[in-house]
């Protein structure tokens, strides 16, 4: 069963905050100590490079970095791990694909679909590259619950690439992912669809099969991971038709001086020494999660929300505005008070050891949408408490006398 | 220590200088795109002093605090004292500890009379 109290044990930020209330985990997550002694057993014991030495050292660092590349295959159900690229983040992850596959099939007048909600890195680079291409970049919106809009509106036969969230950095709203893809395809079977899944791996099962996606990214640090490691999972036949997006070192076959031939997908996506540590310490948080179970953490998460979205609007009432839906919630919330500017509730928060994020939180069309230029967001995960939230509100209440 | 203390908020809640001026010399906008805060500031100079300088401030209490008591220092003060002016100056003046991105919120109302003293 889940025990907050033991969990709470392994991230070794609380022994030395132990006053911390951390609700900041949709911007990056807290890592368990299980990853962080994973990262520094590479660094003491094994710091070598990967493919290159041949010596056990480097023979024992090219296996742990490959055994993740099969974890993550495992963690979101791909057919082989030939199909997952390791990169830097979520953010490279999509220009990866935006800066080989879509520079190569979009043209003049083709049509780019992104949804209204979309982080800033799933939007601005299909952005940039309709604008390059004279491409059409259009917009599916949501309704006044924070739920997408019916996306036959939007997807047409000329849709080439349509790249949409999972889950809402700032709504919360989980998408139906995939019943939308299976409309998109239906609409253009030929659609390539790029799904962000930043704010979906942390919390729920992702299945690429099942999703019947064309490419699912997300980051490490989200879930439990190091920063500087994302990945990028996508279908093999579009990988081996993709051109390289880095050149140099690691991902060339052979180079003479007037020719160079490339590896095969995945590594010739991944130029250069990559993160090593980093993907090492990945594997750590995914089998981290996999002990605490899905089913495990969807439910936390779930009760901790509901409490949150009822202790709130007993509370706080027609004070406060709470963005995104009330069912397919994930475990983010968003809100505003009339009175009191994000920032000033973020500030005085933080004066109670409660870190929340004030701002547009990279969702800027969003925002505009809802015509307000910021927003607070508290956002739960597995070491959080109704404790937590009980703290928060009164923390709240305190800070809205103050500024009020 | 925290930055909300009572010069902060009672400059806040009941700003000085606050309001449009019909005919000014000049009239400036500036956004902090980041938090949507934005300051109108309308300035009236009696040959190289300032006579009158306003504001409309709509953001956080650190923004409109500062554009509060900054010009109500500006006031009766010459171009030339108000150019010296940094970001030292509107710190001291704040009397608070900001981080960076605070800072940016406490800078926007200089940002405005800098403009103006162009």
């Amino acid at each position: 069963m889940f025990n907050t109290t033991q969990i709470k044990k392994d991230f070794s930020i609380f022994t030395f905050s132990p006053d911390l209330i951390y609700l900041d985990s949709t911007a990056t997550s807290l890592k368990p100590k299980q990853v962080i002694d994973k990262i520094t057993a590479y660094y003491q014991e094994y710091s070598a490079n990967i493919y290159r030495g041949i010596y056990d050292i480097s023979e024992k660092a090219t296996e742990e970095y490959e055994k993740t590349r099969e974890a993550v295959r495992l963690f979101v159900n791909a057919s082989s791990s030939e199909e997952v690229v390791f990169t830097r983040n979520t953010t490279e992850s999509i220009n990866l694909i935006m800066y080989t596959l879509g520079k190569q099939i979009i043209h003049k007048n083709d049509e780019i679909a992104v949804s209204i909600m979309e982080h800033h890195s799933n939007f601005v680079p299909w952005q940039i590259l309709a604008r390059e291409k004279n491409a059409k970049l259009l917009i599916i919106d949501i309704d006044e619950n924070g739920q997408l809009d019916d996306i036959s509106k939007i997807v047409t036969q000329k849709t080439k690439i349509f790249a949409i969230t999972y889950v809402s950095n700032v709504l919360g709203t989980i998408n139906p992912i995939k019943k939308i893809i299976k409309i998109a395809k239906q609409i253009n079977p030929k659609i390539i669809v790029v799904v962000d899944a930043a704010q979906a791996a942390p919390h729920i099962k992702v299945d690429v099969q099942d999703l019947d996606c064309d490419f699912l990214v997300f980051s490490s640090h989200k879930m439990l991971g190091p920063t500087g490691v994302g990945v990028l999972w996508g279908r093999k036949i579009l990988l081996q038709k993709m051109s390289p997006f880095l050149y140099g070192g690691e991902m060339i076959q052979t180079v003479s001086i007037n020719k160079t031939t490339f590896k095969d997908a995945p590594h010739k996506f991944e130029a250069g020494t990559p993160h090593i540590a980093g993907v090492i310490g990945l594997r750590a948080s995914i089998e981290y999660l996999a002990n605490i179970g899905w089913e495990n953490i969807v439910l936390h998460e779930k009760k901790l929300i509901d409490y949150a979205l009822n202790s709130f609007e007993n509370n706080f009432k027609n004070k406060i505005k709470i963005l995104g839906p009330r069912k397919n919630h994930s475990g983010i919330m968003s809100f505003y008070f009339d009175k009191a500017h994000p920032h000033d509730i973020a500030q005085l928060l933080n004066d109670d050891n409660i870190a929340v994020r004030a701002g547009n939180h990279c969702a800027m069309p969003l925002h505009n949408k809802l015509n307000i230029s910021a927003s607070v967001r508290a956002s739960f995960y597995i070491y959080n408490t109704f404790q937590d939230v009980d703290a928060l509100v009164q923390s709240l209440k305190k800070a809205i006398k103050i500024i009020e | 220590m925290s930055i909300y203390q009572e010069q902060i908020l009672d400059h806040y809640k009941n700003p000085r200088n606050q309001g449009g001026i019909l005919k000014p010399d000049k009239k400036t906008i500036v956004h902090n795109p980041l938090c949507g805060d934005s300051i109108t500031m309308y300035i009236v100079f009696d040959k190289n002093k300032i006579k009158k300088l306003t504001h409309i401030t709509t953001g956080c209490v650190i923004s409109k605090a500062s554009a509060s008591l900054l010009c109500e220092y500006s006031t009766k003060k010459t171009k030339e004292q108000l150019r010296k002016l940094d970001k030292g100056f509107i710190i001291d003046m704040l009397g608070i500890k900001l981080g960076p991105n605070r800072v940016k919120c406490a800078l926007l109302a200089l940002e405005a009379l800098q403009k103006l003293l162009i």
